[in-house]
């Protein structure tokens, strides 16, 4: 499968993600000073140089799990907070809503455009802060250097790993529900209507050509939709209309974020069953998580005159009762560094956090810091 | 024209991967194999003709030094052979050669380049062939019984990864092409098998992938991401027919060799059937459309005839967890 996926995943996700956590910011009131903050430290921590050289290397997609864990410390670059119940949720609709994407882009090509969606949403989230609109503007050009000279196989290839990593999700989203484009069995709606893709015909028409290639013949057939022929192509500059919807915010303060736990059908929980053995990605998973805590900057924990809790639930209570109910078989087994018994990832990962400490480019404070990003890695 | 029969379950749902569906048919025994890959592994399920008994079976891609594999499997596919029938699997780590009810595993041929193979495989005579994403495809001697499997030649000619491959081997015919193999550029090349394989013709694309073909009575019908399909004559790459097939990607195309009905399914959800007939005036191939089916919601990565006449079909959906079948009404 293809190695370039890692990349357009990561960017996806953490635009949904932003999406839903700029929705919540403002649903639950949190003074605009704070919540900004927050937005600028997730982003700048998502467009750190290190963390994305990193991401962009051909590599195999990560493990379901590393992702997640990747995404818990996201969301926490920041002086914001989430409950175990609070951050499934988010993660469900993050996933959701990029699975939705991936499937309904006419082109595969088109999945370009979606992460650009992403992307021009983010550059607005940070349009007053030059620092790291410039981090953007470069991812920018990191994406349009390694994906626009692929070739609409190739697109394919990372659409197909992009269904794969998907596979078997079938969470209900109420805003999806809502707009009829998702069933009631969690499954996306598929239209037999509507514009082809750029670059294909609206199906109906058989030509018949002679041995010296002039046509002798057409003849249509029902194709059985309702097609109309494709829209212009979108832009895959960093500037430009990309024409597509998909991968822009759908929420709003009237668009409530719920999703919906119970009834989901007992094959859509069909979930690969995780190899004890030891995973040989371990590693390059670790590096990536190790990047990410070496683009953060030390943040005192739950610092009652700053810090403050985002609940994706609308009551306290709606929370623990999500946490309690969740069925086993949708859990993220995120990474839970104190309590793994896996000693040589432990071993590995202090290793990681060891060489941190004495490469040349660190503070003078660099042992502290050390000692800090591992002591908050324990209360992951 | 046709209508729908019950499905087979299956147990696990079927990846977004071309060509998703392989079918081989045992009279003798009267029942019919399936196989549907699922991320690194390979659902098989047996189904008696009268519909009473089926058995399951899964298969996983093999790797050394490791023992469960989570490479993914790029394709499962039944390679008909004069004395015997394989079940081939080609994973990202290398090809697994089975007995086709795949009890035994025959043959292991790991793949030492770090590059990912999107392994097709068809039969033709004593050979299997396999393709490897460089562009090259491998030709296997296969024995009538056995597993003294030889790599015989590699034959590199195209510059893109080999998306599918097939095969004809009409046996009364003089047939002059046996071999097509197409990439994702959309270049189709031609080859006659012999001592050493020889390529005929090159049919060139127009930079899009081309994700199915199939030989049938000398002319090649090709599934485009387009949505389109078109029908070559094999040696001379004249084009004698250009359908505006689907909406979306062509998944599969399917040729039923009895009757020259062939199949396509694509990511639109749908189904359509078509009739292919040679013009005895112009010896050059028409087609005719027969009938659409849609399967609602669901964008489909296999379809096959479960038979040379085409009397029954079936289709697998990225997601789905049953192989959908249709009968002739």
């Amino acid at each position: 499968m293809s190695s370039r996926t890692l990349p357009l995943l990561f960017i996806n996700l953490g635009g949904e993600m932003l999406y839903i956590l700029d929705q919540r910011l403002r649903a639950q009131n949190i003074p605009a000073d704070k919540a900004k903050k927050v937005m600028n430290d997730i982003i700048t921590t998502m467009f750190n140089k290190k963390f994305l050289e990193e991401l962009f290397k051909p590599q195999e997609l990560y493990s379901k799990k590393a992702l997640r864990t990747v995404f818990d410390r996201l969301a926490h670059a920041s002086i914001m907070r989430l409950n175990q119940a609070s951050m499934d949720k988010l993660y469900d609709l993050m996933t959701m809503a990029f699975k939705y994407q991936v499937l309904l882009c006419p082109r595969p090509k088109d999945l370009l455009l979606v992460s650009f969606n992403h992307m021009d949403a983010i550059k607005d989230f940070v349009k007053d802060t030059p620092s790291i609109l410039s981090q953007v503007d470069e991812t920018y050009r990191q994406l349009i250097e390694m994906y626009t000279p692929l070739s609409s196989g190739e697109f394919q290839l990372i659409r197909q790993t992009l269904l794969i990593f998907f596979q078997d999700m079938h969470i209900r989203v109420s805003i999806f529900l809502k707009d009829k484009v998702q069933n009631s069995n969690g499954r996306f709606v598929l239209p037999t209507s509507g514009p082809v893709p750029h670059g294909t015909q609206v199906p109906g028409l058989i030509r018949i050509f002679s041995c010296t290639g002039e046509e002798i013949t057409r003849l249509k057939f029902n194709n059985g939709g309702n097609y109309a022929a494709a829209l212009r192509e979108g832009s895959y500059d960093i500037f430009g209309d990309r024409v597509t919807k998909l991968g822009t915010n759908m929420y709003s303060i009237s668009r409530p974020v719920e999703t919906h736990m119970s009834g989901t059908s007992k094959n859509s929980a069909q979930h690969t069953k995780v190899s004890a053995a030891p995973n040989p990605l371990a590693k390059e998973e670790l590096n990536l998580l190790a990047r990410l805590m070496g683009g953060l900057e030390v943040q005192k924990p739950g610092n009652a005159d700053t810090g403050f809790r985002i609940n994706l639930f609308a009551t306290d209570e709606e929370e623990e009762e999500a946490l309690i109910s969740r069925p086993d078989e949708l859990s993220y087994g995120v990474i839970n560094i104190q309590a793994t018994k896996d000693q040589q990832a432990n071993a590995e990962l202090a290793k990681i956090m060891g060489e941190f400490t004495e490469s040349g480019d660190q503070s003078p404070t660099a042992c502290s810091k050390g000692d800090d990003l591992l002591a908050m890695m324990d209360g992951l | 024209m046709y209508h729908k029969e019950k499905s087979i379950q299956i147990k696990n749902s079927a990846s977004a991967l071309y060509n998703n569906l392989s079918v081989l048919r045992i009279a003798p025994r009267r029942l019919t194999h399936f196989t549907v890959v699922h991320a690194n592994m390979v659902n098989m399920v047996s189904a008696s003709w009268d519909g009473l008994n089926y058995t399951h079976r899964q298969l996983q891609s093999k790797e050394p030094n490791v023992a469960t594999s989570t490479s993914l499997i790029m394709q499962a596919a039944f390679c008909v052979l004069p004395s015997r029938d394989l079940l081939v699997l080609t994973s990202q780590k290398g090809i697994q050669m089975y007995e086709s009810d795949g009890s035994i595993m025959v043959y292991w041929h790991a793949l030492d380049t770090p590059e990912t193979p999107t392994g097709k495989h068809t039969a033709f005579r004593y050979n299997c062939f396999t393709r490897v994403s460089s562009g090259a495809f491998l030709v296997f001697d296969v024995p009538s019984k056995g597993s003294n499997i030889t790599l015989s030649e590699v034959l590199e000619e195209h510059k893109e990864s080999i998306t599918d491959m097939a095969s004809e081997c009409s046996g009364s015919q003089e047939c002059i092409a046996n071999l097509v193999t197409a990439d994702d550029d959309g270049n189709l090349c031609v080859w006659k098998s012999g001592e050493e394989f020889q390529l005929l013709n090159k049919i060139p694309g127009f930079d899009m992938s081309c994700s199915s073909v199939k030989l049938w009575k000398g002319t090649v019908v090709a599934g485009y991401g387009t949505g389109q399909i078109r029908l070559y004559e094999a040696v001379t790459g004249i084009l004698h027919a250009e359908i505006n097939a689907h909406a979306r990607w062509i998944y599969s195309v399917d040729v039923a060799p009895f009757s020259g009905l062939l199949l396509s399914a694509a990511e639109d959800s749908l189904v359509r059937v078509w009739h292919m007939t040679i013009n005895p005036d112009t010896n050059s191939v028409e087609v005719a459309h027969l009938h659409n089916e849609c399967v609602t919601d669901t964008q489909i990565c296999g379809a096959k005839f479960c038979d040379g006449d085409g009397y029954a079909f079936a289709v697998t959906g990225y997601d789905l967890s049953e192989i959908i079948r249709y009968i002739q009404s």
